[in-house]
């Protein structure tokens, strides 16, 4: 069966085998730095994670997200700054004595090993006994069920079922934490909306410490306890998803957060006037003068019928998108808004028709 | 190019998809005309017919003829005779000391060459050195050793004056089987690179960072990973290698000026006489052998190549 | 850099080896390497056997006066590159319009085609000669005993480095595509070739063409066997007279090869800047 059916149907078991059990440990990074000659890959970022918890580092290509968690891992050094493992300062050992579970974005599988013999790796390195090495990785191995694809070959899977045993191979050791870099990128879009699931559920019935690297914004809010969003080597924003989303610290975080409109309008003494309507301003202040509002799609209501309030707008195009859809508008001054509304209002390109807002609180950049 | 072009064309044969188009092109369709078209081939499967494939086989098969056209296993019997079986095996020696010296030289150059920028200046000058060396042909080749270790040469000279060291203390093995050995080795060593550098830079740094969070150590990573995943590739080069030296007649006819120590010489000797140990064509029946371990140790080449590039993908 | 820099990144997993093993290793071979080659240079200055040096050699090579001594020797390096020229147009007139008419018409017969490039390597020139003897007995009956005619099977043994030269350069280009884009816009089939396909495979054709050259200039196995004069042939027998022309041949045909096989270098590279 396909990788996404057997996703749907698998049976996990409720309860992961004992010999999984890990203690979960808290992780530090404390100012820590990376510079490349002239270019800061790190600016001294500093992030704590608690037992237990799952964490996402969110940002653009080149942020320095998998240059922070590749730092943790040991792969890149550090210049400054300081990495603790449940209190221990891990800045100076080695990647191999650091005891962590690491999930790489593609092709990290041994090739010539069989799916078992990858998931015993960790354990071989640890000197365990045949026996009990064995158990335990096949344990690993239905923990994401795969238990019946031991003899296999690497090239023989999926994407998807690689990175299932890659997991396995990562945890079958019990690590203090786990590192997972990017893991779903490369896979299909259905495959990773199930796997990244999975991947929560086994994390939260473990109880690990996980960092989580992504560049989808829509990922980390799914899965993540909390969201960590960095941009040029500096964290802008730690929250859960929802304060991120609703309260966003910067115009960055709450443009790269969700989709946003940017409307032209005013800031005076604390108040946006954009678009024919006020918002108060969200974040720290700003001086006064003329600013791009961030409004959210969904903060923006579109109504159809001619008594209806609002100002108007003309109708540019509308998209159905399953639940929702989201139609663009053009105000009378041209500005071009973004609505999101039920399915059940069907407005069609050229329609006249009033739009109006929900008065949150926004963001807001000062305009050029 | 060159040479590592023909492994490579060797380890596509064996399995690898060939490289097309990223965007798809639509299947040639069949264009009218019949068994017209078929006429573009002629000229050129007329050549290889002529110069390739009747040359093939009467070098295979001459060797169960007599001079006057008898059929006879004379000539075949022929090979197992003391003295050409101890050519044969000059010829195994010799292949198989300087492929395992090539591989072993050629394999360390190459993972010094690890890590380095693939568009850099280092490797463009390591690439087009072993281009030409390993193309170096057997004449040139045969002169410049005889020029540095010859009894005359610079190296030769130099150990004398300055170490009071005569290389030549107990007979001049330059000109001999022995004397084969570093000259077959200078393009061994080349060759080697050029075919086992692509495997060496295939190997994923994944692995080695997979390697360390799972707990292991520089030496568990080449023993366990790095090491199994290139020996098809090591071998199969080792392989080419010993095709290559085996298969070399220019060198030795340079160095060795009469004898026939090993098989391209004893060929040679049969071509010029008419009679090798009083049998007539004794030159098929040493081709005949020379084209039974070529085809065997090249077969084992294309089935590791096809192994290699399964796994690094 | 700061003191976990060593604990990280390549050389500490074991994926790139210390910048001090890597000069050692690459140093020793790059000099031990240097040395036939310095040699043959030193031994072409040697003046004689009476220990100093001259350039007597080297100008020697170019001095009208030594025309007719050496005139044997001219008339070999002429065949090779007659010799050069004719298996090159092997090449181009028979291998490459039958790779053209496989690719666009026999896709079936791609593999077929592969194989019987690749049985040269299989059957090296020492065992092919054996094999050739008569038939160029029959040859020399029709053409005359010219050296220009073991072109025919030099074109043979050229065949793996040509071919591969050519598909490298084939597979990279949507030749049906373009051909009945051609064809749609009113072409017929030779401006299709000469002017659509050709130019697209101009790289592949140098390159093909280059590796034939070199690989002819340093054949000897046949020419030897078979009884003909050419540049490797003429370097062994003068090398009894006259070793130091030998060995200023050699360095000759050496850096030759060289430039060659750097032009064929950078023609690679910037195909392949040109395609990314």
């Amino acid at each position: 069966m396909t990788d996404t059916q057997a996703l749907r149907t698998a049976e996990w078991p409720t309860e992961p085998a004992a010999s999984l059990a890990i203690t979960p440990a808290t992780v530090e990074l404390d100012g820590v730095e990376k510079i490349y000659g002239a270019h800061r890959a790190l600016d001294g970022i500093s992030l704590k994670l608690e037992p237990g918890e799952f964490v996402a580092l969110l940002g653009p290509s080149g942020c320095g997200k998998t240059t922070a968690l590749r730092a943790l891992a040991g792969l890149e050094a550090v210049d400054g700054g300081a990495i603790r493992i449940d209190g221990d300062d891990v800045s100076g050992l080695p990647t191999n004595k650091r005891d962590i579970g690491m999930v790489f974005q593609a092709y990290s599988l041994f090739p010539h090993m069989t799916v078992l013999e990858n998931v015993e790796f960790g354990l071989r390195m640890r000197k365990v006994e045949k026996t009990e090495r064995r158990a335990r990785a096949q344990e690993a191995l239905d923990l994401v069920g795969l238990g019946e694809r031991g003899e296999r070959y690497a090239h023989q899977l999926s994407g998807g079922q690689q990175q299932r045993v890659a997991l396995a191979r990562a945890l079958v050791t019990r690590p203090r934490v786990l590192l997972l870099d990017e893991p779903l990128s490369a896979l299909d879009a259905k495959v990773r909306v199930q796997l990244r699931e999975q991947i929560r559920r086994i994390q939260t019935e473990l109880g690990i410490t996980t960092l989580f690297v992504t560049h989808d914004q829509e990922e980390a809010l799914a899965v993540a306890d909390r969201v960590a969003v960095m941009r040029d080597g500096r964290i802008e924003q730690i929250g859960t998803p929802e304060e991120l989303y609703v309260t966003p610290a910067t115009p960055f975080v709450a443009d790269f957060v969700g989709l946003s409109n940017r409307v032209p309008g005013t800031l005076t003494s604390g108040t946006i006037t954009a678009a024919g309507a006020t918002f108060a301003l969200l974040g720290a202040a700003q001086p006064d003068g003329p600013v791009l509002a961030y409004v959210r799609p969904e903060d923006v209501v579109l109504a159809t019928s001619k008594t209806a309030e609002g100002r108007a707008a003309t109708v540019v195009a509308s998209s159905f998108l399953g639940s929702l859809r989201r139609t663009t508008v053009r105000l009378e001054d041209g500005t071009l808004l973004s609505v999101q509304h039920e399915v059940s209002v069907q407005p069609a390109t050229g329609d006249t028709v009033k739009v109006g807002f929900r008065g949150n609180p926004v963001s807001a950049t000062p305009a050029e | 190019m060159t040479v590592a072009d023909t492994a490579a064309l060797v380890a596509d044969a064996a399995g690898d998809t060939p490289r097309r188009h990223p965007v798809a092109e639509p299947s040639p369709r069949r264009r009218r005309g019949g068994l017209a078209k078929y006429f573009g081939l002629t000229p050129f499967a007329l050549y290889v017919l002529l110069f390739l494939a009747i040359p093939t086989v009467l070098a295979v098969s001459t060797g169960f003829f007599t001079e006057d056209g008898a059929f006879t296993f004379d000539n075949i019997l022929g090979i197992f005779e003391p003295t050409v079986l101890a050519t044969f095996g000059s010829s195994f020696w010799v292949s198989a000391v300087t492929a395992v010296i090539g591989a072993v030289v050629g394999a360390l150059v190459c993972y010094a060459m690890l890590g380095t920028k693939s568009s850099g200046a280092l490797r463009t000058i390591v690439d087009s050195a072993t281009s030409v060396l390993a193309q170096f042909g057997g004449i040139m080749l045969a002169f410049a050793f005889i020029a540095a270790i010859g009894s005359q040469g610079l190296i030769t000279t130099w150990l004398a004056d300055n170490a009071g060291v005569d290389i030549y203390e107990n007979g001049v093995w330059l000109y001999q089987v022995p004397g084969l050995l570093p000259v077959y080795v200078y393009f061994q060593v080349p060759l080697m690179i050029i075919t086992f550098l692509p495997a060496l830079e295939g190997l994923k740094s994944q692995w080695a960072e997979a390697n360390a969070t799972l707990g292991g150590t520089r030496w568990t990573y080449w023993t366990r990973i790095a090491g199994p995943v290139l020996a098809p590739s090591f071998i199969g080069s080792l392989l080419l290698l010993f095709a290559n030296a085996f298969s070399s007649y220019a060198t030795a006819a340079a160095l060795i000026s009469q004898g026939s120590q090993i098989v391209p010489l004893q060929i040679r000797s049969a071509l010029i006489s008419e009679t090798v140990l009083g049998r007539e064509n004794m030159a098929g029946a040493l081709a005949l052998g020379m084209i039974v371990v070529m085809v065997v140790v090249m077969w084992g080449y294309s089935v590791l190549a096809a192994r290699t590039s399964r796994w690094q993908r | 850099m700061s003191r976990a820099s060593k604990l990280a990144g390549p050389v500490r997993l074991g994926l790139a080896p210390s910048r001090v093993t890597r000069w050692i290793i690459l140093g020793v071979v790059a000099v031990v390497f240097a040395v036939p080659l310095l040699s043959l240079l030193e031994f072409s200055l040697r003046d004689g056997f009476t220990g100093s040096y001259t350039l007597s050699h080297w100008t020697g090579l170019f001095d009208p006066e030594n025309a007719r001594p050496y005139r044997q020797l001219f008339q070999a390096i002429g065949n090779s590159f007659v010799l050069a020229a004719v298996t090159v147009g092997i090449v181009l007139v028979l291998l490459l319009p039958t790779m053209l008419l496989v690719h666009m018409s026999f896709p079936k017969l791609r593999r077929v085609l592969e194989f019987i490039c690749i049985i040269p390597i299989t059957v090296p020139a020492i065992v092919l000669v054996v094999g050739l003897a008569p038939v160029y007995s029959v040859v020399v009956k029709i053409f005359g005993s010219g050296t220009w005619t073991l072109a025919l099977a030099y074109g043979i043994l050229v065949l793996p480095y040509a071919y591969r030269a050519i598909q490298s350069n084939l597979d990279g280009v949507p030749v049906v595509t373009l051909s009945e884009a051609a064809r749609s816009l009113g072409a017929g089939w030779p401006t299709v070739v000469w002017r659509v396909l050709l130019p697209n495979l101009r790289r592949g054709v140098l390159a093909a063409a280059f590796i034939t050259v070199a690989v002819v200039l340093g054949e000897f196995t046949l020419a030897s066997l078979l009884n003909r004069r050419n540049l490797q042939t003429a370097i062994l027998q003068i090398s009894s007279s006259d070793p130091w022309i030998s060995a200023i041949l050699a360095l000759i045909a050496l850096a030759f090869a060289f430039v060659l096989l750097l032009i064929i270098g950078r023609l690679g590279a910037v195909g392949n800047r040109n395609q990314s």
